[in-house]
């Protein structure tokens, strides 16, 4: 695994489980001492995932915050663009109150659980629509590890209702991931691909996915619960290649904003252009190796 | 945990369950989707786990245009009640650390759906074989000692061959032997968990190396053809010649389902030229 600005690089092993693995796999039970299961479960204990959900005043009776939240529309954007694109287009803090934020840690990254956060930041925040309060959004742009995705699911989904429920996922990954009889090369990056749940029976804005190709990591962990789960969702891959935060990968996703779920969030447009360019520039003095 | 696709569990008692082990060259994945996407099986159900990583796609057996569109997860399960056969299929692999759950997710649901017993398709480096394992045939199978009576007799008119034990120390103790899967991944812990639970398993096995895997997935898939008749083979075979021959041919009735495209990368730049 190798990451670049949370991007995550699977690296195949096509051999299965390393055999260093599979003698501590069967051994285990015999070899392991108290200290091994000590600092095993210290390990754990700091990979585990916190969400914190902060309903806001007046709301949050003492005990009310076990109730799950009642949800129509849930949009989780995972990585820096889908996350800027959220930022740029949707969330404003007019409209938008924060009601949760996810804490975690693993190598790449580690969130904080304030919700004070610059857009360069790693953070997962949930905010949701103070006109419509059934309207969940979602911003993750750190990296949730391979043994925390499941946790993170149980987590958050366990605190939402699942009637009514209709789920979008927005995320990105390298073009060169795609795989198409063609040349990637010949490709026009950024373009955006599809995956949807049986559920799911509302116009898609873009092509599917077409096999052999398969999305991983988060997205893929939350469309798979909605799918076992029998909740309409669906998932838009932008395939692009640039790694970093990026206004024409940003922007790629626009098509977006005419779908049934995302039409009547869209705010003003000049002033998505305007606070675009504001999160480009924060982000640009933070690329700059002379800060 | 099984989680089936529309409401109410399918009977699975008395089936067979298929399921490969993630190992070396995914072998036994991709004898497995030989199986499914020859005999179309249809899906009744998923292994929700948080023992897997995950993935999506979409339909990995499509056929036409109008069933391409079906999302698939990374562990699904198919059946055929008319060969009572039920089918696991894994698409990614283990989290570190989850081989252990894993195996007793999966045991647990044998016992609860009680399935008759468990086929698990898998591979071992061949690399690693011993002057024993190198003679003859790559393929070896496993039985836990539930099934062994029943089916003993079976493997010895096929003349298949058991999987070799190898000494635990060479060369100083040959009489006290352990069993070694190199590269079989969950297989052992699966093979040995199961012969203390008294399931009925048997593990099939290929030596293999890393590469172009399909012919393995193949050989392997005609492998556990020979006893449980799958499909049928085309043409006879007379019984009097080599041993290697008496193996009835299948491969060419085997379906390659088509997300086996594009196994070797994408075209390549028209630049290039």
């Amino acid at each position: 695994m190798a990451t670049f600005f949370g991007e995550v690089v699977a690296a195949p092993s096509r051999a299965g489980v390393d055999d260093e693995e599979e003698e501590e796999a069967a051994g285990q039970a015999l070899e392991e001492t108290p200290e091994d299961r000590e600092i095993r479960r210290r390990v754990e204990e700091k990979r585990e995932v916190a969400v914190r959900w902060a309903l806001p005043a007046g709301e949050a009776a003492p005990g009310a915050a076990a109730e799950p939240l009642r949800c129509s529309r849930f949009v989780v954007a995972v990585g820096h663009n889908a996350a800027a694109f959220l930022s740029s287009f949707i969330l404003d803090s007019v409209c938008w109150e924060v009601v949760g934020a996810v804490k975690l840690w693993n190598e790449w990254c580690r969130t904080s659980n304030t919700t004070n956060v610059l857009p360069t930041d790693s953070f997962c925040l949930f905010y949701r629509l103070i006109s419509d309060p059934t309207v969940l959004l979602c911003q993750c742009s750190c990296y949730v590890a391979e043994d925390q995705q499941f946790q993170w699911l149980e987590k958050v989904f366990g605190h939402i209702q699942k009637e009514g429920l209709q789920v979008t996922i927005l995320s990105t990954c390298p073009v060169a991931d795609y795989k198409t009889q063609e040349s990637t090369l010949t490709l026009p990056s950024p373009f955006l691909k599809a995956l949807k749940t049986k559920e799911f029976k509302e116009q898609v804005c873009c092509p599917l996915l077409e096999q052999p190709n398969i999305v991983r990591d988060l997205p893929a962990a939350v469309l798979s619960y909605c799918q076992v789960w029998q909740i309409p969702a669906v998932l838009y891959q932008c395939y692009t290649d640039v790694i970093k935060l990026d206004t024409v990968t940003i922007e790629a996703f626009k098509p977006l904003l005419s779908s049934e779920t995302l039409k009547n969030l869209v705010k003003d447009v000049s002033e998505s252009t305007k606070s675009l360019k504001k999160l480009l520039t924060t982000n640009e003095t933070h690329n700059n190796i002379y800060i | 945990m099984f989680v089936p696709c529309e409401g109410g569990g399918p009977e699975l008692q008395g089936f067979t369950l298929l399921m490969p082990a993630v190992s070396v060259g995914n072998v036994g994945q991709l004898a497995i989707d030989l199986v499914i996407s020859t005999l179309r099986m249809t899906k009744i159900g998923y292994f929700y786990t948080d023992c897997l990583v995950p993935m999506v796609g979409n339909n990995p057996y499509a056929t036409s245009k109008e069933n391409s569109v079906e999302l698939s997860i990374n562990a699904e399960v198919y059946s055929l009640p008319s060969k009572k056969l039920v089918v696991l299929q894994i698409r990614s692999p283990f989290i570190k650390n989850k081989y252990r759950p894993f195996c007793q997710a999966l045991l647990s649901w044998v016992e609860s759906s009680k399935c008759a017993r468990v086929i698990l398709l898998s591979s071992s480096h061949a690399y690693q074989r011993d002057d024993e394992q190198l003679l003859g045939t790559p393929l070896r199978y496993l039985l836990t000692p539930a099934l062994e009576k029943a089916v003993e007799g079976r493997m010895q008119e096929l003349k298949w061959k058991e999987m070799e034990k190898i000494a635990a120390y060479p060369g100083i103790n040959d009489r006290e032997k352990v069993l070694h899967i190199p590269g079989g991944g969950i297989t052992k812990l699966l093979f040995t968990e199961s012969c203390s639970k008294g399931i009925q398993m048997a593990v099939l096995l290929k030596f293999c190396s890393e590469g172009d895997n399909i012919p393995d997935a193949f050989a392997l898939v005609n492998y556990l053809n020979e006893w449980l008749q799958l499909i049928k083979s085309k043409g006879s075979h007379s019984t009097d010649i080599s041993p290697e021959q008496e193996i009835p041919d299948t491969s060419s009735q085997w379906k390659i389902p088509s997300s086996w495209r594009l196994l070797f990368g994408n075209g390549l730049p028209p630049a290039l030229f």
